[in-house]
């Protein structure tokens, strides 16, 4: 076939320009917003000293304890936290082809947290301190994350199981993935049912997703696991929007559909299963993210992708900044404040009119 | 010859679909599949491009077995408009450059461009090409279907029921930018049809199937009221409108369906006539 004819379009090149502006944009307010949430805080410190002591020019040593030790690992967590969350939710939503797709729906987040209260429980984890603001700590926080992460990666593998025997089918993975989500929470209940106080509390601590748990070398795993999700989802961005258009039509364009699809879904549960492990469960970023994006970007995954990485990073550093300060000098979990904003946002995105 | 098809045939679980289904197609072709529901259409279509893997025999295009090359090789030799034209928030250009995909590697290229500006111009959908499909007519995605077929720039395109939901004036206009495209670009199409006349209109060649197996090849001129009536169970009378056959179901054909009918019914529930 042939065609000589064609030209490149102008009106299709300024279309794209606009969303990679859009994309960018978003880039440039997601730094500005960890300079701010960095800059804000019990001690409010001045927006040219935080650059200053970032480029390496110390103004106070206390100054410089808070941002290296606190704020800026704080920040620099919210911001992979919600972008690899919000990712992962939009090639869950993708490869299901469902509205729902998102870790917390899809079982992966309260698994997480049975494997925690389980190493709570068995293993001792939690202890309580006499005195002090954190008077509960999970004083093994590495096997606490290895349990978690080990429960909601074999919740991942059961599902994709399950559904393999039905042929890969969305409908399968949804239902499978509901299903695994009662049956950990009812496991959580009946643990939290016989723990002691201490261990209780520590449950409970665990589940508030929180992102000043993080420090440094936990930052690092979660990068690595949010870069590495990346490049697999860009990789395969085409074949999102194939699948996207219809498995027929996705098979007629030469894509392996159920290989695209598994292995969409294991690793933007690794990306979570990650996360989560660390900070513990943070709701709604992956479920509201990417439909507040697909609005403004549309459903093509060379710019969902990155607008829903940008948007994720940007609202969770956001979030986080007002959970440190709305109740100042105490702290809230950002999980909670998403979960307030994201219900709401999300009600809103349903009557303005659903989609995908 | 561009397409041969032998010997197919075709199992769900343990129940044979098609039966040594064997055809072939030439440049500039365009194939009509005929029959009635559930008789296996879209089955064979599916088969032709490898999305359902047959129990036995092959389709060949320009000589090289379908079912032993990669999926994205397949896709650069058969363009596939499946029945069901999915719609996003994706705009007309961006889901005709979907088509590209068996080309592109990682970047898409001006190459790419320019090929979907000259299929959407051959489609007269230059206009639409920033509106978002979930904002058009169901003719106007199905042209953008095909669009993205051809820009796969395959040697054959299969079409399952293109014009099923459409309007008559969408109907005329699609079918008649196949039969140009297959033409012009001397490719060939085969496509799955329920309307006739329509078939008539725009098929170069027909294969009637019945019982999973077909039951008559024809060229246009070689389709006659018997293979029809066999096949539908219908009677039928041909006639010639301005040159062209044209199917007309016969005056009893209601009553006798509806005899027919009465008679399973009265089988079903025991009840003498």
């Amino acid at each position: 076939m042939h065609f000589e004819d064609g030209c490149i379009p102008a009106g299709y090149l300024r279309h794209i320009g606009r969303k990679r502006m859009i994309v960018t944009a978003g880039a440039v307010g997601m730094v500005a917003c960890v300079l701010l949430a960095v800059s804000l805080g019990a001690v409010n410190i001045p927006l040219p000293d935080v650059l200053g002591t970032l480029a390496g020019k110390s103004a106070s040593k206390r100054w410089d304890a808070i941002i290296w030790n606190i704020r800026l690992p704080q920040a620099l967590s919210a911001l992979v936290a919600g972008a690899g969350l919000s990712v992962a939710g939009v090639v869950m939503q993708s490869v299901l082809r469902n509205p729902l797709g998102s870790p917390i729906t899809l079982g992966i987040s309260h698994a997480a947290a049975f494997g925690a209260a389980v190493s709570v429980m068995l293993f001792d984890a939690g202890n309580m301190h006499s005195t002090g603001a954190d008077a509960i700590v999970i004083n093994n926080p590495y096997q606490t994350t290895a349990a978690a992460f080990f429960m909601s990666t074999a919740t991942t593998l059961i599902m994709i199981g399950i559904a393999r025997i039905r042929r890969t089918s969305p409908e399968v993975m949804i239902l499978a993935g509901v299903a695994l989500n009662a049956l950990f929470t009812a496991g959580t209940m009946l643990l939290q049912y016989f723990a002691d106080d201490v261990q209780l509390a520590a449950m409970v601590f665990w589940t508030f997703g929180d992102t000043a748990r993080a420090d440094w070398a936990e930052l690092g795993f979660m990068s690595i696991a949010l870069v590495g999700g990346l490049v697999f989802f860009t990789a395969n961005r085409w074949n999102y929007n194939a699948v996207d258009a219809g498995d027929e039509t996705a098979m007629g364009l030469g894509v392996r559909v159920e290989r695209v699809r598994i292995l969409g879904m294991l690793v933007a549960s690794l990306v979570t299963s990650v996360i989560v492990a660390f900070l513990g469960i943070i709701g709604f970023v992956g479920l509201v993210c990417p439909h507040m994006v697909r609005r403004v970007v549309g459903d093509d995954h060379r710019f969902l992708l990155p607008a829903s990485m940008v948007c994720g990073g940007l609202l969770l550093v956001l979030s986080d900044t007002v959970a440190r300060l709305v109740l100042a000098p105490h702290v809230l979990p950002v999980s909670v404040l998403t979960a307030f904003m994201g219900a709401p946002a999300f009600l809103y995105l349903i009557i303005r009119g659903y989609r995908k | 010859m561009i397409l041969r098809v032998d010997g197919l045939d075709f199992q769900y679980r343990s129940t044979p679909v098609l039966r040594d289904v064997h055809f072939s197609v030439d440049e500039g072709e365009v194939l009509a599949i005929m029959g009635p529901n559930g008789v296996g259409k879209t089955t064979l279509l599916k088969c032709m491009n490898a999305i359902h893997r047959p129990s036995g025999g092959c389709v060949l295009v320009d000589e090289a077995d379908v079912f032993r090359l990669r999926p994205d090789q397949i896709a650069r030799r058969l363009g596939y408009v499946s029945q069901r034209a999915e719609t996003g928030r994706m705009t007309t250009f961006d889901a005709v450059l979907m088509g590209r995909k068996p080309h592109i590697r990682w970047h898409v290229s001006e190459h790419d461009l320019r090929i979907v500006d000259s299929a959407l111009k051959r489609l007269r959908l230059e206009k639409l090409s920033l509106r978002y499909l979930d904002e058009m007519s169901g003719g106007e995605v199905q042209k953008v279907c095909i669009a993205r077929a051809l820009v796969q720039e395959p040697r054959i395109l299969l079409l399952d029921e293109p014009t099923s939901s459409l309007d008559l004036r969408n109907q005329v206009e699609i079918l008649g930018l196949v039969r140009a495209v297959v033409r012009s670009h001397n490719v060939a199409a085969v496509m799955t049809m329920h309307d006739l006349n329509q078939a008539l209109r725009h098929a170069d060649k027909f294969v009637f199937l019945r019982g999973g197996a077909i039951h008559a090849a024809a060229s246009r001129d070689e389709v006659t009221e018997t293979m029809i009536e066999d096949v539908y169970g219908v009677r039928v009378q041909m006639v010639q409108v301005a040159g062209r056959p044209v199917v007309i179901p016969m005056d009893d054909t209601e009553e006798r369906l509806l005899r027919e009918h009465d008679h399973i019914h009265h089988q079903e529930y025991g009840i003498s006539q």
